[in-house]
C-alpha cells in the first residue's frame, strides 16, 4: 500500500520539476495571476533580457488595486493610470490574456480566478499578491509572491520553493445560525495569534469546513495569511465540483469528468499525518469585530473591549494600549457600544453574489443611519451584473448604500477610496493595519451581515438578534 | 547582470548604523513601474530638503561621490522593509558593493540577486575604512575571486560569501539563469505534466 499522504504531499509531489538533497526544490505553476501593481517591474526585467513570456496561457492579468469605483475610465491619478497603461501594453508585448477596464471579466484578482473556472483544484497558483491563498479554496496551492519571482515565473513557468510544513487546522462541530466563515477565520486568528501559521501550508479540515460553500472556504483561505501561514486551502468534495461546473475556463463535457475523479482524488487520504494539528470547536463561535490594528485583536459581539491592565504580561499590555489610542477606543466597554461613520462591503475577503446575499438579507427594507455612508463594491463585472439581474442593487440603494463599480477600493485605499483620518468603519476586508483604509483610518473587521447591520444601526449590534 | 570579479572603485564613507530600507528609498517611490530611475530618489530625505533642494551638509551630495561605486556603512545595513526597491536605487546611483560589518538578511540577499556584492567585514576594518575615506578620495580595491578587499597603502582583508551566491555574482547569473539551466527538465516536465 501506498503512504497515505496530505493534499499539499500530493501536489507537491505532482509539480515538483528538480529536487536536490537538502535545497529548495524547482515547483512548476500553473496558474500565475497578474495585476497592475507588482508587475511592471518584472515585464521590465524580461524585455532588458530579451526574455519572452514562457506560457502566456497559463497567465491571466488583471486590473484591481488603482481601479476607480465611481467611472472606471476615469483615472485622475497620474501613477494609478500609468500603472494600469503599463500593465495593458506589456500584456499586449507578452501575448499575456487580461481583463482590463471595459472588459466583461475584469475584478479582483482573486475573485474573477475562481468565478472564471481558472482556478482549479490541484493547480499550484501564484500571484504577486499576500491574498493569493484565496485560491486554496478549490484545493490548490495558492501562494504570493514578489516581483523578482514575478518575473521568475513569467520568463520560466516555476518558482523555487523548500517543501512546506502541514497543519491541519480542524474545525469540528456547525457554526451557529448567524455565524459565518468570516466570523470563524476571525475567532480562530483571535484565540490562536496572528503569527501560528507561520512556515505552514494548512489545510482546513472538519465538520464546519465541510459544510461551508465556496464562498466561505475562499473567506477563510483569504485570511490564512493573515495567521501567518503563506497558503491554506481545503480538500475538494462534491461542492468544489459543482461550483467549478460551467465556469467558463473549467474543462467541459467528458474532460470535466475525467477532471473530476483526479480532483477528487486529491484529497487528503485516510490517515495522512500532518506536522502539526490545531483543533477548533465551531459550536463555541460568536460573530465576531475586530477592535484593534492587527486582525487577532477582535472580540464576540457581546464582549467588553479588553482593557490593557488585566493583560498577560507588560508586552501585551503595552500593544493593546497602544492599538486602543490609535483606534480611539476606551477599555473595557462593549464593543456594541461603538458608533461608526462608514461601512465597506467590499475585498477579496468578502465580495463575492453570496457575501452581497447575505448583507442584503439583514437590510429587509431598512435605511443606512444617517451619520454613516456606506458602500458596496461588487469583487468582479461578473459579480455586479449578476447582483442587478436580481435586483441586489436596487435593494442596497433604496437603504441609502452606494453601489460601486468592481475593484479593490477602501481595503487599501489606493484608488481614492479611503476612510477620512481619525474616522471609523465597519469594513468585509481583510486588515486592520494602521492607515490601512487611509491616513488614521480606523478599521474594524465584520462579517458582511455584521457590516450591513452596522450600516444600518450606526453602531456594531449582534445580527443573531437583528430582526 | 555584470559579472563582478574584481572591482576598484572611490569608496563613499557612510558612517551610520542601522540605515533602514526606508532611508534607501522612502515609500513614496515604490508606485514606479520602472526598476531603473530610483538612483535620483536614494537616501531621498537626507539629500534634500524640504523644498527637494539638495542638502549642502550631507556628504553624497558631494559631485565627486558622483563616481563613486564602493558604499561603506555601519552595521545593520539594509533593515526594516523588504522593498527590493532598496537595492535597485544604489545599483542605479552607481553602487556595486556594499560594505559593512553586518547587514539584514533579506536586503543581502536582494543584493545578490540584483548584482551587488555584498562585502562583511569585523567592525573595526569597516571603520578603518570610512575613516580612510572620510579622510581624502580613497579608492578600494574588492576581489571576489580571492575574497579579499585592499588599497594600495597596504590595508587588506578577508571576506566570505555562500559558495553559489559567490558564482552567481562572479558569473553574472541571476535567479532565472540558473533556472534555465535547468530549462530541458522544464520542457520534459511540460510534456506529461497535465493541466485541466
Ligand atoms: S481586495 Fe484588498 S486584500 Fe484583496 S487583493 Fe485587493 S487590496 Fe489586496
Amino acid at each position: 500500500m501506498t503512504k497515505a499522504k496530505t493534499i499539499i504531499e500530493k501536489i507537491w509531489d505532482k509539480n515538483v520539476v528538480h529536487q536536490e538533497e537538502g535545497k529548495p526544490g524547482l515547483l512548476y505553476i500553473d496558474l500565475h495571476l497578474v495585476h497592475e501593481v507588482t508587475s511592471p517591474q518584472a515585464f521590465e526585467g524580461l524585455r532588458l533580457k530579451g526574455r519572452k513570456v514562457r506560457q502566456p496561457n497559463r497567465t491571466f492579468a488583471t486590473m484591481d488595486h488603482n481601479v476607480p469605483t465611481i467611472h472606471q475610465n476615469i483615472v485622475k491619478d497620474e501613477i494609478s493610470k500609468l500603472q494600469m497603461d503599463t500593465l495593458k501594453k506589456n500584456c499586449e508585448e507578452f501575448g499575456v490574456p487580461i481583463a482590463g477596464v471595459g472588459h466583461p471579466h475584469q475584478g479582483i484578482v482573486h475573485v474573477i480566478g475562481p468565478e472564471l473556472g481558472l482556478t482549479q483544484p490541484g493547480k499550484t497558483i501564484v500571484c504577486g499578491d499576500s491574498h493569493t491563498s484565496t485560491h486554496g479554496a478549490f484545493g490548490a496551492l495558492a501562494f504570493g509572491i514578489g516581483t523578482s519571482e514575478v518575473e521568475h515565473v513569467l520568463a520560466t513557468q516555476t518558482v523555487w520553493q523548500s517543501k512546506p510544513k502541514t497543519l491541519n487546522v480542524k474545525i469540528n462541530g456547525k457554526l451557529g445560525v448567524g455565524v459565518t466563515a468570516k466570523d470563524l477565520i476571525l475567532a480562530i486568528i483571535g484565540q490562536q495569534g496572528v503569527d501560528f501559521g507561520t512556515g505552514y501550508v494548512i489545510e482546513y479540515t472538519g465538520e464546519a469546513v465541510r459544510n461551508l460553500s465556496m464562498e466561505g472556504r475562499m473567506t477563510i483561505c483569504n485570511m490564512s495569511i493573515e495567521a501567518g501561514a503563506r497558503a491554506g486551502l481545503v480538500s475538494p468534495d462534491e461542492t468544489t465540483i459543482e461550483y467549478l461546473r460551467n465556469r467558463p475556463y473549467a474543462p467541459k463535457g467528458e474532460e470535466f469528468e475525467q477532471a473530476t475523479k483526479d480532483w477528487l482524488n486529491l484529497a487528503t487520504d485516510e490517515g495522512a499525518t500532518y506536522d502539526r494539528t490545531v483543533e477548533i470547536n465551531a459550536e463555541e463561535i460568536e460573530p465576531q469585530v475586530t477592535w484593534g490594528t492587527n486582525p487577532s485583536m477582535c472580540v464576540p459581539i457581546n464582549a467588553n473591549i479588553p482593557n490593557p491592565d488585566q493583560a498577560d504580561n507588560e508586552n501585551d499590555k503595552n500593544e493593546i494600549q497602544h492599538a486602543l489610542d490609535y483606534m480611539g477606543l476606551t477599555a473595557s466597554v462593549p464593543i456594541s457600544s461603538v458608533t461608526i461613520e462608514h461601512v465597506f462591503i467590499g475585498s477579496c475577503t468578502n465580495s463575492r453574489l453570496q457575501d452581497l446575499e447575505q448583507a442584503a438579507s439583514v437590510i429587509k427594507g431598512r435605511k443606512v443611519h444617517p451619520d454613516v455612508t456606506a458602500i458596496v463594491v461588487p469583487g468582479s463585472q461578473t459579480v455586479k451584473l449578476e447582483a442587478e439581474k436580481s435586483g441586489l442593487d436596487q435593494l442596497f440603494k433604496d437603504a441609502g448604500f452606494e453601489w460601486r463599480e468592481p475593484g479593490c477600493s477602501m481595503c487599501l485605499a489606493m484608488n481614492g477610496d479611503a476612510v477620512p483620518p481619525g474616522e471609523r468603519c465597519a469594513s468585509t476586508s481583510n486588515r486592520n493595519f494602521e492607515g490601512r483604509q487611509g491616513a488614521d483610518s480606523r478599521t474594524h473587521l465584520v462579517s458582511p451581515e455584521m457590516a450591513a447591520a452596522a450600516a444600518i444601526e450606526g453602531r456594531f449590534v449582534d445580527v443573531r438578534t437583528f430582526v | 547582470m555584470e559579472p563582478i570579479r574584481q572591482h576598484t572603485g572611490l569608496v563613499y564613507p557612510l558612517n551610520r548604523a542601522n540605515v533602514d530600507t526606508d532611508q534607501i528609498i522612502p515609500k513614496q517611490f515604490l508606485k514606479r513601474i520602472s526598476r531603473q530611475g530610483f538612483g535620483k530618489f536614494l537616501f531621498y530625505n537626507w539629500r534634500y530638503d524640504e523644498n527637494e533642494e539638495p542638502r549642502k551638509d550631507f556628504s553624497l551630495n558631494n559631485p565627486k561621490y558622483q563616481r563613486a561605486t564602493i558604499l561603506v556603512a555601519g552595521e545593520n545595513f539594509g533593515c526594516g522593509s523588504s522593498r527590493e526597491h532598496a537595492p535597485w536605487a544604489l545599483q542605479d546611483f552607481g553602487f556595486r558593493i556594499i560594505i559593512a560589518s553586518s547587514f539584514a538578511d533579506i536586503f543581502y540577499n536582494n543584493c545578490t540577486k540584483n548584482g551587488i556584492l555584498p562585502v562583511k567585514l569585523t567592525d573595526q576594518e569597516a571603520q578603518q575604512l570610512i575613516k580612510n575615506a572620510e579622510a581624502s578620495d580613497y579608492e578600494l580595491t574588492v576581489d571576489l575571486e580571492a575574497k579579499k578587499v585592499y588599497d594600495r597603502e597596504g590595508f587588506s582583508a578577508d571576506f566570505d560569501l555562500a559558495a553559489y551566491q559567490r558564482e552567481m555574482l562572479l558569473n553574472g547569473w541571476d535567479d532565472i539563469s540558473v533556472t534555465l539551466t535547468h530549462s530541458d527538465k522544464i520542457d520534459q516536465f511540460e510534456k506529461t505534466h497535465v493541466v485541466y
